[in-house]
């Protein structure tokens, strides 16, 4: 199947997205408190990116083969997160959602970090922050060079950054590498929440003018909304679109977003919920997922 | 004729793409000095020169070698594994990709630009990763089979070349196998075990040697990792003392893989010969000489231990 034809199988419509974004909130708290440990602000935060990212038909894959050669592919840079990618996964169905609760157990194929050759679906292992980009420059740059032999499009590359991540040099080393070798094919998404373990990403080491400072280096930058699912993925349509650069999608998000203890709190970047904090978050998040579906009604 | 370990890098990479490989190299702005640029100009689309940025090398030859590639990588050896060891541990070497490690301008023979572009420490950065394996070839013909085994066999390697021109030790057309060692030259007094330019300096300390009636035998020990456990074993077993050699820190280089195995599995007397400081500013021949890893250093340390 043709890498179009993979989007398409994949595209639900935003209200949909939202709800599996939804789901995929509630996968990580439950996976977080079965583990006892992890890290759920980044999670939570990237939720909505991803969701859209998985399932809004901009990024193909194919859900029978992790392996499809035409695949379109995701990095995710801030490789912490990963729950929330087992959550995507496990909705694509690469992984049984039992499994889910595996998170950080000996012998699981969800580690802490994303390992590519336990878990299917992750691409490369990553979780040593400020290497996705770079990697997925490599990655884009294979594409283009596939097209140029088969003809086509050359496949899309995704990578998700936190922004804390961008204090790394190399990030900066693979902005400006990107912006010179015109690559198109990528799209990088700032999960843009302004905290980092040791406190705002703004008092430790600000990297803001963030949009200015990619714009500078030659990149397309689109604002997002970050917990908007119909926000992003115009966003993401808009990025892809971009020809001649890259495009970065910065991503205004709240860390721990849709858990009312945990927002903008740096304190739950790397702590599980107890029981009773994932009883509370859970029904936080389940009755979220009512609102959602009443107000679709409603529309 | 004398031809340098590096000058095999992008002529290699050249022919193997003309053989039918999807190669690709990734530099980092020293493209003319490693070879790569050689390659480049055979084939454009085939190398990118990401500036000086050896992270980001490490980063986009992973991202190539995930589109099903191999993926060389150049720049000098101090940069080229030390700037970017943390991309190589987690990016290449824990997913198992498929890029080869292969900067050129290791070990103190570089000469003039001095201690901080001498990698003393690279075999050993590379060893301790794992799924790494660890060549140092000690010429030209050597170099080019090193470039083909990393080519031809999946996952990360390092391939370690040098600036210099260096005595020809194999023939054209030597091709060797993963886990190498070879008895250039049989004794029995004693094994001097060397590695990249200093095994032409040990068949030529022996040479000396023999003249005095001691027996030296010869051990290329091309492959740091994994070692070619029975051809050393059996050299330890037969002379019962063993002179290993590096210009490289005597600290977790090919030395320290040799005493290793040998106290677990057959233990004789063992004597590091490499580096313990930074080097300096010098040429090769006269740096060798003076850190006593030239012919002569090589023989006086073996009169030394054999108390001769």
């Amino acid at each position: 199947m043709a890498t179009e034809q993979l989007r398409s199988a994949c595209a639900h419509d935003d209200a949909q997205v939202a709800l599996i974004a939804n789901r995929m909130r509630r996968d990580v708290v439950e996976m977080l408190e079965a583990a006892g440990s992890g890290h759920p602000g980044g999670s939570l935060s990237a939720a909505d990116i991803v969701a859209t990212l998985f399932f809004s038909g901009v990024m193909g894959y194919d859900a029978q083969d992790a392996e499809n050669p035409e695949r379109d592919r995701f990095v995710l840079s801030k490789g912490h997160a990963a729950p929330i990618l087992y959550a995507a996964l496990s909705q694509i169905g690469y992984l049984e959602h039992d499994e889910l609760k595996t998170l950080r157990h000996m012998g699981s194929r969800l580690q802490g970090h994303p390992d590519c050759h336990a878990c299917p679906g992750v691409e490369v292992c990553t979780g040593s922050l400020g290497q996705g980009l770079s990697v997925a420059c490599g990655i884009a740059l294979g594409f283009r060079a596939d097209a140029a032999r088969d003809g086509g499009d050359p496949k899309r590359v995704f990578v998700l950054t936190g922004d804390g991540e961008l204090q790394e040099g190399e990030n900066w080393e693979a902005a400006m590498f990107a912006a010179h070798q015109h690559i198109d094919n990528l799209v990088a998404i700032l999960d843009s929440n302004n905290l980092q373990i040791d406190g705002h990403v703004s008092d430790v080491n600000g990297i803001e003018p963030v949009a200015d400072k990619f714009a500078a280096f030659g990149w397309e930058v689109i604002a997002a909304d970050g917990h908007d699912v119909a926000d992003m993925h115009r966003a993401l349509n808009e990025a892809v679109a971009v020809t001649g650069k890259p495009a970065i999608i910065v991503a205004s998000t709240v860390k721990g977003k849709g858990v009312s203890f945990m927002e903008d709190q740096a304190s739950w970047h790397g702590v599980a919920p107890t029981h009773e904090e994932a009883a509370q978050a859970i029904a936080e998040i389940d009755a979220a997922y009512e609102e959602l579906l009443a107000a679709q009604k409603e529309a | 004729m004398a031809k340098a370990t590096r000058a095999a890098f992008g002529e290699t990479l050249i022919k193997l793409v003309d053989e039918g490989m999807d190669i690709m190299a990734v530099d980092a702005d020293l493209c003319g000095s490693t070879t790569t640029a050689k390659f480049g100009a055979a084939y454009p689309d085939r190398l990118f020169d990401v500036g000086i940025a050896e992270q980001n090398m490490i980063g986009v030859a992973s991202g190539l070698a995930l589109t099903g590639r191999t993926v060389f990588t150049g720049s000098f050896a101090v940069f080229g594994t030390g700037r970017c060891w943390e991309q190589i541990r987690n990016t290449v070497c824990d997913s198992g990709l498929n890029v080869k490690i292969c900067p050129t301008h290791a070990g103190i023979t570089v000469g003039a630009d001095g201690a901080t572009h001498q990698a003393l420490e690279d075999i050993a950065l590379m060893r301790v990763l794992p799924g790494m394996r660890v060549l140092v070839p000690a010429d030209y013909a050597s170099a080019v089979a090193a470039i083909r085994l990393a080519a031809a066999t999946p996952g990360p390697f390092y391939v370690r070349l040098g600036r210099e021109p260096l005595p020809e030790v194999y023939d054209e057309g030597f091709t060797c196998d993963v886990a190498f060692a070879n008895v250039l030259r049989e004794g029995s007094d004693i094994s001097i075990m060397a590695c990249g330019v200093e095994v032409a300096q040990a068949l030529a300390a022996a040479d000396a040697l023999a003249a005095e009636g001691i027996s030296a035998e010869v051990v290329d020990v091309m492959s740091v990792k994994p070692l070619d456990e029975e051809t050393i074993i059996a050299s330890a077993a037969k002379t019962g003392r063993v002179l290993t050699v590096e210009e490289h820190s005597i600290y977790g280089g090919m030395g320290s893989a040799v005493a290793e195995l040998l106290s677990e599995k057959h233990p004789v007397p063992v004597t590091r010969l490499g580096m313990t400081t930074f080097g300096q500013s010098g040429d090769a021949a006269e740096l060798l000489a003076y850190y006593g890893l030239d012919a002569a250093g090589l023989a006086a340390r073996v009169r030394e231990v054999l108390g001769k």
